[in-house]
């Protein structure tokens, strides 16, 4: 995992529930190519045709609050966003984002800081998000240790294959 | 007795304290905490694939899983016949016997309640945000995404932040035609969406002593629009009645310790507290029913259904207020049991009738309207007078849809009227 992310951003309100990031009717989509068409279609309409891999989404209080749908997550993931970086997060959309192996960071006052359009810059192990445009940064505290692993394991997924095959190995190393 | 960090413990303490087998566990801890029930909705179809690539081929306790579709039923799409397909596969390759399916289903979170899937001191995890429900049976009940649920199916635990805690204290007693709906809309009014972010809130007082099952059903519920990790009432009589017969495993009933620390505690008093409304376009933008009923605000159509408020009790309340009346002219109104059980209880008990020949139409039981994904779909500039939980931009369909959230009386009596109506006018 990059200790340090830099990208260009793009800024959202408070309050972006899940409704707004990914709609009900396209839940049925499990694609994440084809989800990712429809990501923000409320809330960021030109978000999924104009956004390229390696930007950064700056959101305000509460992001991602509403259901659990993984769909949102995903959808940003499928797009190649950096990071999300938020005032606050809802707990199941912070809990995905990580699972999935994309940097959630809750930085207070960092939606103030920023425009759509200007390049962050993120240091992760000394918890500071900084606006190199204007210069104006913030500090937040860094990921648990826990949380971290997870990202630099590249999410869930891959540190559950490592769990299972280190419990086979033990399983066959008694045998 | 007091535990080694100088003070008691809470409910959500003491269950995750079990859970991770520590004797105490403080906020801001992670804890790797064991399972008692996993549930899968359709969005389970996406645990599929990462329990695959996790090289696991076995489910930690197939007995401690259940899968209820609920969103899509009968499949309305061909990618909701498609998630479906893929559950039912994966319940067949890795042998899950506890599958709702089309004809048995219901709401999950219902399913889970009626048949005593979870019970106290249970740590419960479920592919949707309404899980919190519940928390009722005095359990700690969450949300996960399908990744997260992939993990749990293979391994049997997941990690978790312990949440500080917020004390809710009710006090006084309901006036005629004011509900539980009524109590956790008022709540949320003063809680906030963010006012319980990452909490676990816990539930007291005398009015939430009285209150039935069902009632606490809905008040957990609805925990999760004020951002919670969960919403718990303490087990007691009530619970273990529910309970009796139904109950699948043994319970591990526990109570907060008399000196457990709470970050705040939110004290309500419901005597006096007229029906409550939540207008669009949030959970937490709360009025008093009266008031808005003054605005005449017109509806479009009005939704008695989801997981807050959608058992037998609502719909024969709802019912009750029905009989004799009819749905007002350019008015449709939906009406969705919670669960299949529940269709059956309104099918002997002429309930169905009731809403029929008033002119309403009366579902199989799903989420139904509530997530603006299956029916009932709003167009722009509708309005819905509704008894689920959500009212967000774009909810039930069109983003400028607007939907008022209230009580099942509270929707009946709006059906009636064509507009927001309190339903004490209804008398």
């Amino acid at each position: 995992m990059q200790e340090i992310i830099e990208g260009r951003v793009w800024t959202l309100g408070r309050d972006v529930d899940t409704d707004q990031i990914i709609s009900g009717k396209y839940l049925t989509i499990i694609d994440p190519d084809e989800l990712k068409k429809h990501v923000f279609e409320i809330a960021l309409p030109e978000f999924a045709t104009e956004a390229r891999p390696g930007d950064l989404l700056v959101a305000g209080e509460n992001f991602g609050s509403g259901s659990s749908r993984e769909h949102a997550p995903q959808a940003m993931r499928a797009i190649g966003v950096g990071a999300v970086i938020a005032d606050s997060f809802a707990r199941i959309f912070f809990r995905n984002a990580i699972n999935l192996g994309i940097p959630a960071i809750e930085a207070r006052g960092v939606r103030e800081i920023f425009s759509t359009g200007d390049t962050a810059r993120i240091d992760l192990p000394r918890g500071r998000v900084t606006n190199l445009r204007s210069g104006a940064s913030v500090g937040f505290p860094p990921l648990p240790k826990h949380l971290l692993g997870l990202l630099e394991a590249g999410g869930l997924v891959e540190k559950v294959r490592h769990e299972l095959d280190e419990r086979r190995a033990a399983a066959g190393a008694v045998r | 007795m007091t535990p080694g960090n100088g003070h008691g413990l809470t409910l959500g303490e003491k269950i995750l304290a079990r859970a991770s087998g520590e004797a105490v566990v403080v906020p801001g801890q992670i804890v790797e905490g064991k399972v008692d029930l996993a549930m899968m909705h359709e969005q389970g179809a996406q645990s599929v694939l990462p329990f695959h690539q996790m090289g696991a081929d076995r489910v930690w306790d197939p007995d401690r899983v259940v899968i209820a579709i609920d969103h899509w039923v009968p499949a309305s799409t061909e990618g909701a016949a498609v998630l479906h397909r893929t559950l039912r596969k994966f319940a067949a390759e890795v042998n899950l016997p506890h599958f709702y399916d089309v004809g048995r289903h219901g709401i999950c979170h219902q399913i889970l309640a009626e048949d005593g899937w979870v019970v106290p001191g249970d740590l419960a995890v479920g592919t949707d945000s309404h899980t919190n429900m519940l928390g009722a049976m005095g359990a700690f009940a969450t949300g996960i995404g399908p990744t997260e649920m992939a993990a749990v199916l293979a391994l049997g635990h997941l990690w978790l932040k312990v949440p500080s805690s917020i004390a809710i204290r009710v006090k006084g007693r309901f006036g005629p035609g004011v509900t539980a709906k009524d109590l956790v809309l008022r709540i949320l009014g003063e809680v906030r969406t963010t006012g319980a972010a990452y909490r676990a809130v816990e539930y007291g007082g005398p009015t939430i002593d009285r209150l039935s099952m069902p009632e606490r059903f809905t008040i957990c519920n609805m925990t999760t629009e004020m951002g919670a990790k969960t919403g718990i009432v303490p087990p007691d009589a009530t619970t273990t009645e529910y309970l009796a017969r139904t109950a699948k495993h043994p319970a591990h009933p526990m109570r907060a310790d008399p000196d457990a620390r709470y970050e705040r505690t939110v004290e309500i008093d419901v005597e006096g507290m007229p029906p409550m409304v939540a207008c669009p376009y949030s959970p937490d933008n709360v009025r008093p029913l009266p008031e808005v009923a003054r605005e005449h605000v017109r509806i479009d159509q009005a939704f008695l259904g989801s997981c807050t408020n959608a058992r037998i009790e609502d719909l024969r309340e709802g019912a009750a207020l029905m009989k004799g009346q009819k749905v007002a002219a350019g008015v449709r109104f939906l009406v969705s049991p919670a669960s299949t059980k529940i269709y059956e209880q309104c099918l002997r008990e002429g309930i169905i009738d009731t809403f029929t020949e008033a002119g309403a139409v009366f579902t199989n039981s799903s989420c139904s309207a509530c997530f603006g994904g299956n029916m009932g779909i709003l167009a722009p500039e509708e309005a819905c007078a509704s008894s689920s939980n959500r009212n967000f931009p774009g909810r039930m369909g069109a983003k400028a849809a607007r939907i008022y959230l209230m009580s099942p009386a509270a929707v009946v009596a709006s059906a009636i009227r064509g507009e927001v109506a309190d339903p004490r006018g209804l008398a």
